[in-house]
């Protein structure tokens, strides 16, 4: 069988994905259970997944929270510093569509005013388990992504 | 000698919120330290306009998910004394062993992830296996893990059974029995005390004068402590503060590492005092007058002033967390340090700044 | 029961003094806006458990002297009350100038948390 580069590295994309988090004006509550799902009792480090720091080296972005006029402008960054094919999970009732903070002054909204969003996960805070079905969902979709890609067709987001 | 600026966050691998320090350094010391927040910010006490007094009680929550039953729990105390409700004792049993519970739960993952700030990774694994029990707990007898909503105007909404209570106290013992070896670890281990002995030194009038709250203001050598208040059943329990001096970072995690065990005692005490009785009282008419009330939260001293005016809305709802009160001692820590010590002193005072900013 | 005491203007900063002196630690400063009126604010001090609490009730637009001065940890909460409320503070060690929470201020009458602002939640498209 000939080796195929290309296909060697998507295998190790979807094996492996790496995951930023990036709070943007929750209320921890979805913080520190995506921070669960790293220690021993639900670890994700079994999937390969593991919590980078910086966003360059990211597949999946988790972002939880509400959206404001300050820190959209740090996500919409963190978006695109991620390299392609890369997939953004909005986590909590309020990275939804602003959930219980909706009507407060200070709110844009849900995370998807600002960057193109693949899996929502509901939920006050959603549960590790739910987090953890969220990055695998996510990574249907960026097997979409290297799918048009092999295809030739233009990646879009 | 030239001076570089360099931001220290938003985005920040060892803070899981974003906190920004605009530092000023001279070569890799640190000159001076201006925060700038605003990247939370949402504008929850704006929110009691639209809001009944009763539906505030899940907006208070959601200031900050660690210490979500605290927040609760103080909002009612206000609203309670204004409209002169009296609440049942089982009720305030039952507010103390959840709101200890979540004293443990907030102190093991800021120890985790204290332990991770300086490069302990294994010790941050070990302590938060230990709080999933703790959730474990918090799921049971309140049917979510974070935002457990149990505390209500006039009482609480659920009851904890007999069953549940003696399996709570089996799991408080695996948890102190759990957490021995990592408390002798966290106190010995070399690394640990390369890192934080003598890092981020606040002495004890700077601590005062600066308006610290909670576990930095002891471990500075003051032995003050909301709950010397005598709020809900803490009138009958035995309680002394937990108080170190040396004010570094070291003494600030032991600190918070001995309220874990206090905690779990006083968890012991609530559940064998347990009354018998009601679990709320009905609520008639609406508030109104003005009140200040003060309770301890993992991080410090938390403050509310509520304003009624007879109507079913709140006219104002004011919050100082305990974070926002260690912004400036933090600042006072900063200059002087090595730039690789700045996470680990950033930490030291346990950032929550979901309620800093609200 | 909460029971502050009322102060003028000319005694917020000597008061801020006096209860330093006296070993007395600032918790915080509320804001409580009357609308047409002005506003009251509230300066609320601590020393073991005991708390003591200053009123002082000022028309829309007066001018607060800073006590960041005397209490270094005044500076924040000064600022978020000049963001959030629009009120002009004169002395501030440190001034974000109305950029600590908010990214746009605009003019001091339409915080946020002024009653008589006309400001609307503006809807914005990204």
């Amino acid at each position: 069988m000939k080796f195929d580069l290309q296909q060697w590295i998507n295998t190790g994309r979807l094996k492996s994905p790496w995951v930023a988090h990036y709070d943007c004006g929750s209320c921890n509550g979805c913080d520190i259970e995506v921070l669960a799902c790293l220690t021993p009792v639900y670890d994700v480090e079994r999937f390969g997944i593991i919590n980078v720091g910086n966003p360059k080296q990211a597949d999946v972005l988790l972002v939880s929270g509400t959206v404001n006029p300050r820190n959209r402008v740090v996500l919409k960054n963190l978006y695109d510093q991620m390299q392609h094919p890369k997939a953004v999970i909005a986590l909590g009732a309020c990275g939804l569509n602003g959930g219980i903070f909706q009507e407060a002054y200070n709110v844009v909204g849900g995370v998807d005013k600002v960057i193109p969003v693949d899996v929502y996960v509901p939920g006050c805070p959603p549960k590790p388990e739910a987090i953890i079905d969220a990055v695998v969902v996510a990574l249907g979709k960026i097997k979409e992504q290297l799918e048009k890609a092999d295809r030739g067709q233009a990646v879009n987001g | 000698m030239a001076r570089t600026i360099i931001p220290f966050g938003p985005q920040h691998p060892v803070l899981p919120e974003p906190l920004h320090l605009k530092l000023t350094l001279e070569d890799e010391t640190v000159v001076e330290a201006i925060p700038a927040l605003g990247y939370i910010h949402r504008g929850l006490e704006g929110l009691a306009r639209g809001r009944d007094f009763n539906q505030m009680v899940y907006v208070v929550e959601r200031v900050c998910g660690i210490c979500s039953c605290i927040h609760a729990l103080c909002y009612c105390n206000c609203i309670e004394k204004l409209m002169g409700l009296d609440v049942p004792r089982r009720a305030k049993y039952l507010r103390v062993i959840w709101s200890e519970l979540h004293r443990i739960h907030s102190h093991l993952l800021w120890l985790g992830l204290f332990a991770d700030a300086f490069g302990f990774e294994s010790l941050f694994m070990a302590l938060w296996r230990v709080r999933e029990r703790v959730m474990n707990i918090l799921e049971a007898t309140a049917g979510n893990r974070v935002i457990i909503s149990v505390n209500i105007i006039g009482g609480v909404r659920r009851d904890i059974n007999g069953a549940m209570l003696q399996h709570m106290l089996l799991d408080l013992d695996a948890i102190e029995k759990e957490l021995k070896p990592l408390y002798s670890t966290m106190m010995n281990d070399y690394t640990v005390q390369k890192r934080t002995v003598g890092v981020g030194v606040l002495s004890k009038e700077q601590a005062y004068a600066l308006g610290s709250a909670g576990p930095v203001l002891r471990g500075s050598g003051w032995a003050q402590d909301m709950r010397q208040l005598k709020y809900e059943a803490f009138e009958d329990l035995d309680f002394e503060p937990v108080v170190e001096h040396e004010g570094d970072c070291f003494a600030r995690n032991k600190v918070r590492f001995r309220e874990v065990f206090q905690s779990i005692d006083l968890v012991r005490e609530a559940i064998r005092k347990l009354p018998d009785g009601d679990l709320a009282v009905k609520v008639k008419g609406n508030p109104e007058g003005e009140i200040t009330f003060r309770v301890e939260q993992p991080r410090g001293e938390l403050f509310y002033y509520v304003r009624c005016n007879g109507e079913k809305n709140p006219e104002r709802v004011r919050i100082r967390t305990p974070t926002f009160a260690n912004i400036p001692p933090l600042l006072a820590m900063l200059p002087g340090v090595q730039l690789a010590d700045v996470p680990v002193i950033a930490l030291s005072i346990d950032p929550c700044i979901s309620c800093t900013e609200r | 029961m909460f029971e502050p005491t009322s102060i003028t203007i000319d005694e917020v900063v000597p008061t801020a003094k006096r209860m330093l002196h006296d070993g007395w630690r600032l918790i915080t400063q509320t804001v409580f806006d009357r609308g047409e009126e002005g506003f009251d604010l509230f300066f609320h001090y601590d020393r073991e458990l005991e708390e003591l609490d200053f009123k002082l009730s000022a028309p829309r637009g007066t001018v607060i002297p800073s006590i960041s001065g005397v209490y270094f940890a005044a500076l924040l909460i000064e600022n978020e009350n000049r963001d959030l409320f629009g009120i002009a503070y004169e002395g501030l060690v440190l001034d974000f100038n109305r950029s600590l929470y908010l990214e746009e201020a605009g003019d001091p009458i339409n915080a946020p948390f002024c009653k008589i602002s006309t400001f609307t939640k503006p809807i914005r498209e990204v």
